[in-house]
């Protein structure tokens, strides 16, 4: 366990006037009890802890990433914002180099959130890690990301808007999708065909305690981490593996998430979900920020914390020990799969159905992805959505290369309005987002 | 007729006000070895020739409370602490005679472990071994819970000479704040004893039968004989006189700076719409960060008399005080000695202050003027520096809604009040560097004993009902009583200002002096299981905020001698 102390931010909004509806999980309650848990334990008193007031994001920072239909605003409340821009904040006091590391706990979550956004999923509306990561890119420079999505949904949004992208590798650690929502995160998800390897996803069975996801941390995602050297290290902070969670199937406990951050050492931590808001939450929280801030953690453990009656079973931590490495062979062997991949393409192409459990929307994409070895690749979205949206969207990618660029300028150029209600033109780079 | 005593560092002052009109001030020079002498001299002083049936009440302001901790004059401490998980118990001792003893109540104040009554009864065995005489219990979360912390003194009761419980601090969060505050009040309560005794015993001689009131540090007060079991109460009540002189001299509704700039520090507070901000947790006194409600001041060590430097090119102000400035025969330069040259005041020998400055000039290499001018400059912009970050620190405190992110107030001050020695001269320059205007109270030399004589009671409760636990808590009154399930926020509110009207009247409130606000109203809707309500989570704090007593009006008149 680490002993020196470290700066750290905590940018706290637990947003106690909004809620997704008054019965909802996503409810002013969720982080009353963590607030008084923070509180009561003096965290923010302590010389190497400090508060900060989330900034709010804007409609510009949402474009950089997303493709809102018909636009950000009409997808998004004010606490969206306040949230987004929290996660901004705390990125903004790493990268000024005001604190070591920081976290931001914040409400309502994002990694369900893809690229394109036709209402809320999986009480998410706006990806904010993915806004505080292109905005880091746009303010500081490119930099090569990681993001550790430990919430016990996998991350498909987050999944989603980093698909392509070889200099974000994003890992996700769940709760098998055939046990839950949102149904995927297989281990043959792998990343687009510019990026394959850059996403790793690591479904754990359900009842997996905390032997099984620091196993998973060590003998897979720290090596791999080691491997790829990132700028920065994410971590896609949710909290719903604890044993005590209402809708999920996880074991992990306060101790469990503390240690785990006290290893990955991330330089930004930012919360996602977890309901269980009496019994983990307060506990969890203390944990991480501890951890973060580099102070004693062994005290914090929930009051019916018993390790014994969460313990992993035997076939558990064997299927999980053959899971680890098989995915770390896939990782070492990306570079051939992908030349074996793209063998003679130019372009690749894939359809997908998303449903959007939270607003009851399904949408179908039709989306293409240009080959290219150096960059991310020019990617074009067909996008019907019930009830009733149709758009293309044309996305230029961060460190575009010209030719890429320019066959999506052509490409926007060209295409008419027809059958679509909107077109898309997003090249984050050079700070353009045109709709016609 | 009402009295009011500061009792300052170096001096002791009293008023005595006649229908809010300054008949008599008195000074005396403060004896730190012995508080009791300098009240009763200037008391003296105040009371010749006056009938002790005409006054009304007589309020002090003493130090006798934060010297005691400032200079660790304090009785040693037994801590008895039920902390469960969290911070590292070592991170929690105070003193040297802490022990962690089992038990726990969590955030909604349900006891998650018991105590053991043995375990607690060996620890009192060591403290009598030891000889202490005076014990701090406290419990985590105890604001909701105080019956944790009751059983066990119940279990040591009658073996020490006092026990303070952190639930009665205040209704505030904050484990380890609550640890300190309880702890200072267990060291300082036979010391306030005996002045509370002592002061008593002299009112009763001099035939007054008025009450007595001391004034706390969040510029409230409280009769004397209620604060006995709440010494902290009345720690850093002079710069609580101070911004509540300042108040009574010049009653406004308007954000405002005070600048009190004395000779070694100059201390800043903040109003907003006209009433002292309060520190949002507590004060912090002899390195310790409390629960004790307090007025939010920052004290920077610049003043009239501090130490000017000059060195590789950089002139520095304070932050030592050498002693007076050289035009009153001290050893270094100092700010007031660049006024008397720059002419903007007449005090001392000019002479002195002139040559004094000349010689910082000569070794800079600048005109004599200049030289005055960038000290004078320097001293204002450092003051001033202060006051902008405290305010946008103000300005930049995280907030929990939606609705305070767009829309909280911010402060912009329209006014800054400025008392003290160099007031008259800083005054224009300081209007000018921060574009507002600016304005020094007449009499303020006795604004301090003004301010403590005209302040009203204050005091504040925290509620918390939880319908699904079916239980209401008023922590400061150590209040815990079943509530039932239909108890509604109207019910919670009812109760919670029913509850402050009383306490404040038992602490001497005057019934038409009850301004009421209601600093923290939420309620959560609390859901167990799929989507069904399970009860309500309600928290209610309300205050009585500092302010001055009823029927007080802005006019001052002449002093009569």
């Amino acid at each position: 366990m680490s002993n020196s102390r470290k700066r750290t931010g905590l940018i706290f909004f637990p947003a106690f006037d909004w809620a997704i509806s008054p019965t909802h999980p996503e409810r002013e309650e969720r982080l009353l009890y963590t607030q008084d848990q923070v509180f009561e334990e003096g965290l923010l008193d302590l010389d190497n802890i400090t508060e900060f007031k989330p900034g709010l994001a804007t409609a510009e920072d949402i474009d950089r990433i997303h493709i809102c239909v018909p636009d950000a605003h009409s997808v998004i409340t004010q606490s969206h914002l306040i949230s987004a821009g929290g996660a901004i904040t705390a990125a903004e006091k790493v990268m000024q180099k005001e604190v070591d590391n920081a976290f931001a706990l914040v409400r309502p979550p994002g990694h369900h959130a893809m690229r394109i956004v036709h209402g809320a999923r999986g009480f998410c509306n706006i990806n904010i890690e993915a806004i505080m990561v292109e905005y880091i890119r746009h303010t500081y420079g490119h930099k090569r990301i990681a993001i550790v999505d430990t919430d016990c949904h996998h991350g498909d949004g987050s999944q989603d808007i980093f698909w392509h992208d070889p200099d974000t590798l994003f890992i996700s650690i769940h709760q098998d999708g055939k046990t839950l929502y949102p149904g995927s995160g297989f281990t043959d998800e792998f990343g687009g065909p510019n990026a394959l390897g850059y996403t790793i996803n690591v479904p754990l069975p359900p009842n997996t305690s905390d032997e099984g996801f620091l196993f998973a941390l060590d003998n897979l995602i720290l090596p791999i981490l080691d491997e790829f050297k990132p700028d920065l290290i994410i971590n896609s902070a949710g909290q719903d593996n604890h044993y005590s969670d209402p809708i999920t199937n996880m074991s992990f406990s306060a101790q469990g998430y503390a240690l785990l951050n006290d290893r990955l050492s991330p330089d930004i931590a930012v919360l996602e979900g977890g309901y269980s808001i009496e019994s983990a939450l307060p506990y969890v929280n203390v944990g991480i920020i501890l951890a973060m801030a580099g102070i004693d953690y062994s005290h914090v453990t929930e009051p019916d914390y018993n390790p014994e009656t969460i313990r992993q079973s035997q076939q558990t931590s064997r299927y999980i020990e053959q899971k680890v490495a098989a995915i770390y062979d896939l990782w070492k062997g990306r570079a051939s799969r992908r030349a074996d991949l793209v063998k003679g393409r130019d372009h690749l192409h894939r359809s997908r159905d998303i449903f959007y459990d939270t607003d009851m929307i399904s949408e179908h994409q039709e989306e293409t992805v240009r080959i290219c070895d150096e960059c991310g690749g020019l990617i074009t979205i067909a996008s019907d959505a019930s009830p009733g949206s149709r758009i293309f969207a044309v996305i230029v990618p961060g460190r575009g290369c010209p030719a890429c660029r320019k066959e999506g300028e052509e490409i926007f150029e060209r295409t008419v309005k027809g059958p679509y209600q909107y077109i898309y033109f997003q090249d984050r780079d050079r700070d353009i987002f045109l709709v016609k | 007729m009402i009295i009011g005593i500061d009792v300052g560092g170096t001096h002791t002052d009293a008023v005595l006000l006649d229908t809010l009109r300054i008949k008599k001030k008195a000074k005396v020079v403060t004896n730190p070895e012995n508080l009791i002498e300098s009240l009763t001299a200037v008391t003296e002083k105040i009371f010749s020739g006056e009938d002790p049936g005409d006054i009304e009440r007589i309020v002090l302001s003493t130090t006798i409370s934060t010297n005691a901790i400032v200079q660790g004059k304090t009785d040693r401490v037994g801590m008895i602490l039920a902390g469960g998980p969290g911070l590292p118990p070592e991170m929690l001792r105070i003193g040297e005679d802490t022990h962690v003893i089992s038990g726990y109540v969590n955030h909604r104040g349900i006891r998650v472990t018991g105590t053991d009554s043995g375990e607690v009864t060996r620890i009192a065995d060591i403290f009598e071994r030891e000889n202490i005489g005076h014990v701090g219990v406290v419990g985590k979360f105890s604001t909701r819970n105080p019956g944790l912390e009751t059983e066990i003194g119940d279990t040591i009761n009658g073996r020490f000479r006092h026990i303070s419980f952190g639930h009665l601090m205040s209704g505030n969060l904050n484990f380890p704040r609550r640890i300190a505050t309880t702890y200072l009040n267990a060291s300082i309560w036979d010391t306030y004893s005996v002045f509370v005794n002592t002061v008593m015993e002299y009112v009763g001689r001099m035939r007054i039968t008025a009450p007595v009131y001391i004034l706390k540090a969040d510029g409230g007060t409280s009769m004397i004989s209620q604060s006995v079991g709440y010494p902290v109460g009345s720690i850093l009540s002079g710069p609580a006189a101070s911004i509540m002189g300042i108040l009574s001299l010049k009653d406004s509704r308007e954000d405002a700076i005070s600048l009190d700039i004395g000779g070694t520090t100059t201390d800043i507070a903040i109003f907003a719409d006209g009433v002292p901000l309060l520190e949002p947790l507590g004060v912090t006194i002899g390195g310790h960060k409390t629960l004790i409600r307090g007025l939010l001041t920052r004290s920077i060590g610049v003043g009239g008399d501090s130490r000017v430097t000059y060195e590789d090119g950089q002139i520095t102000i304070g932050p030592e005080r050498d002693g007076p400035a050289v035009a009153f025969g001290g050893p270094s330069p100092t700010p007031t000695d660049s006024m008397i040259a720059l002419g903007l005041t007449d005090i001392g020998d000019r002479g002195k202050a002139i040559k004094a400055i000349q010689e910082i000039a000569d070794r800079a290499n600048h005109p004599l003027d200049e030289m005055a001018q960038e000290i004078f400059d320097l001293t204002c912009r450092t003051i001033l520096s202060a006051v902008r970050e405290m305010i946008s620190e103000i300005n930049n405190k995280p907030v929990y809604t939606v609705h305070e992110i767009f829309e909280g107030k911010r402060i912009s001050p329209t006014v800054v009040y400025i008392v003290g020695g160099p007031a008259g001269p800083m005054a224009p320059y300081i209007e000018k560097m921060l574009g507002i205007s600016s304005c020094v109270p007449e009499h303020a030399e006795v604004a301090n004993a003004i301010g403590a004589a005209l302040a009203r009671t204050t005091t504040e409760v925290t509620l918390l009902a939880d319908t699904e636990k079916g239980e209401v808590t008023i922590a400061e009154e150590g209040i815990q009583a079943p509530i039932p399930r239909g108890f509604t926020h109207q019910d919670a509110m009812d109760m919670c200002e029913g509850t402050l009207r009383k306490r404040a009247l038992r602490m001497g409130a005057q019934e038409g002096d009850l301004d009421m606000e209601i600093i923290e109203d939420q309620t959560f809707n609390m859901v167990r299981g799929m989507g069904s309500t399970a009860g309500k989570n309600i928290r209610i704090k309300a205050q009585v905020k500092p302010g001055l007593i009823a029927g007080f009006r802005q006019e001052v008149s002449d002093v009569k001698q």
